[in-house]
């Protein structure tokens, strides 16, 4: 079902884990749908973005992407990592199966919501960066069990 | 191929050896057409005689009441839609439940859109048929009511008995989809009030895309498929022999042993059961203690994703199934869990393992082992867990 780069991204994530200061945090997803990805940005003075881990709950494709996503943006500047779109996380992976490709768009999501905490965090306007959409925070309020 | 555990007999069994050697010369010797005149035909014939009158004697009925069909699908879908299509004179409400297999669900709802009703009654917590709610629903216009003897997911052995005889107090037919109960728990069709059975041969070690109806002498339905006059006419078509055979010596060997395989399976399973809930925290077993198929274990692990842990197990070549919504394809985990209540992200976690009497212990040790491990390392990625751990 997945490719061989998507399984081995699986398999060792890169990158997992927490920073303890970082520059921003990007929550995205809902446990409802079955995915939620946390990513942590640590970005320099100069924009440069040195550190970044993530936490995911959510199926292969959820993980792999949150990796390959997390592998994308390090050392890329603030600027250069808004052009870390979803398609460049896909294609990075070789292909997602068509059911999946929510997950890279998720991927995507989750490094813009980390940069906008950056960027409110720091009073500065990054181009091209929308208020991100879905925050698990909102989406729980909603839930009712 | 590597070495498997396979843990994942409530979709489907491997095909006992003797059932594929029973089946063999159906293809290639005596291969000929049960309805044809010749010697060699009436091999054939003699072999779906003896098969249908097996599965008759399995189920404490007559031969001519079962009926076979490509498999439990088939089953469900003739069973319902043509029993109410039969019987829309007298009515057009139909008595189902929220945990039913898809391929009642989905026949119920074709039927909503021709105009019938239909009520799918409530479970409890444990993922067992209401009673009461279901007597509530019964209505002068009720004309049939299906609920399944054992569900798929969460192994819950539902109270067919009562149900049957609820049904037969009112005049309504009953049907049960026993797919996953057939030749694993006993019973037989006059006790229990069955007017119509579904089964499939794959459950029970016997070949796919096989199964039959039961219908109870009497009962009107209409026919399936039209065509020859195979299957007393009601599901024409010339007959699959080789996989007749096989469901045949698959159902003999089933009801022969079933007391000591479900004895090997339920130590297994209570093993099972007891290792994963001592040794993984934050973890529940899904459905009932008790009323449960011998073989079916469901957890859900919080904080996890079900496809994930999965994908782990493979890895380490262990086959199992989860209800979380990625691996259906779907954004909602499984209706069964969701119908028992959980919530949507405890659904997404949940394993189900269902175990055949082939597996043993040092399989279920080395499956334990290897959950731990997994559950952890995905819980030490998961956003939930870090978020639960901060909260204290
Ligand atoms: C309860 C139940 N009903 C029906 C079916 C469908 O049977 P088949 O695969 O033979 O069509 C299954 C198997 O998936 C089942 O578990």
């Amino acid at each position: 079902m997945y490719s061989e780069k998507v399984m081995d991204h699986f398999s060792n994530p890169r990158n997992v884990g927490e920073l303890e200061a970082p520059s921003g945090i990007g929550t995205v997803g809902n446990a409802k749908c079955g995915d939620i990805m946390r990513i942590y940005l640590d970005i320099d003075e100069n924009q440069r973005i040195r550190d970044c881990k993530f936490k995911t709950f959510g199926c292969g494709a959820a993980v792999a992407t949150s990796s390959m996503a997390t592998e994308l943006v390090k050392g890329k500047t603030v600027k250069e990592a808004m052009e870390v779109t979803n398609k460049a996380v896909m294609e990075a992976l070789d292909g997602l199966p068509p059911v999946k490709v929510h997950c890279s768009l998720l991927a995507e999501e989750a490094i813009h919501a980390a940069l906008w905490d950056y960027a409110e965090k720091n009073g500065i306007t990054i181009d091209g960066l929308e208020k991100p959409k879905s925050d698990i925070h909102e989406e729980e309020e909603e839930e009712e069990y | 191929m590597k070495k498997i555990i396979y843990l994942d007999n409530a979709a489907t069994t491997k095909t006992a050896p003797e059932v594929v050697e029973a089946m063999l010369p159906y293809f290639t010797e005596y291969y000929g057409n049960p309805s044809s005149v010749y010697e060699l035909a009436s091999m054939s014939k003699k072999a779906v005689t003896e098969s249908r009158e097996q599965i008759a004697e399995a189920l404490g009925a007559k031969s001519n009441e079962i009926y076979f069909t490509a498999g439990g699908s088939e089953a469900d879908n003739w069973a319902i839609k043509e029993a109410a299509e039969a019987y829309k004179d007298k009515g057009k409400h139909i008595i189902t439940s929220k945990i039913e297999h898809h391929a009642v669900l989905h026949t119920c709802e074709a039927l909503e859109k021709k105009g019938y009703e239909v009520t799918y009654v409530d479970s409890d917590e444990k993922g067992i048929v209401d009673l009461e709610k279901l007597k509530k629903a019964i209505r002068k216009d009720t004309i049939l009511i299906t609920i399944m003897f054992a569900n798929n997911e969460i192994g819950t052995i539902q109270p067919i008995k009562e149900i049957g005889a609820l049904a037969k107090e009112h005049g309504i037919l009953f049907h049960t989809d026993a797919v996953q109960a057939f030749g694993h728990i006993p019973f037989l069709v006059d006790d229990y009030h069955i007017d119509m059975l579904s089964a499939s041969g794959h459950k029970l070690k016997g070949p796919k895309g096989i199964g039959f109806l039961y219908i109870r002498k009497g009962i009107k339905i209409r026919s399936l498929i039209h065509g020859g006059g195979q299957e007393r006419a009601r599901r024409a078509g010339t007959e699959n022999v080789p996989g007749i055979v096989g469901l045949g010596k698959a159902v003999k060997m089933a009801f022969t042993k079933m007391k000591e395989n479900t004895a090997k399976e339920k130590e297994l399973r209570d093993y099972l059961i007891d290792r994963v809930l001592k040794e993984i925290p934050y973890t529940r077993l899904n459905g009932d203690g008790i009323k449960r198929l011998p073989n079916n274990v469901n957890f859900s692990f919080q904080f996890i994703e079900g496809e994930s842990l999965l994908i782990m197990l493979d890895m380490e070549g262990i086959c199992a199934s989860s209800g979380s919504a990625c691996t259906s394809g779907s954004l909602d985990p499984s209706h069964v869990l969701l119908a028992i209540g959980l919530p949507h992200e405890i659904a997404h976690g949940s394993l189900r393992l269902t175990l055949s009497e082939e597996n043993t212990k040092k399989e279920i040790d080395f499956t334990v082992d290897t959950l731990k491990g997994i559950v952890e390392k995905l819980r030490s990625m998961s956003p939930l867990y870090e978020d639960f751990m901060k909260r204290g």
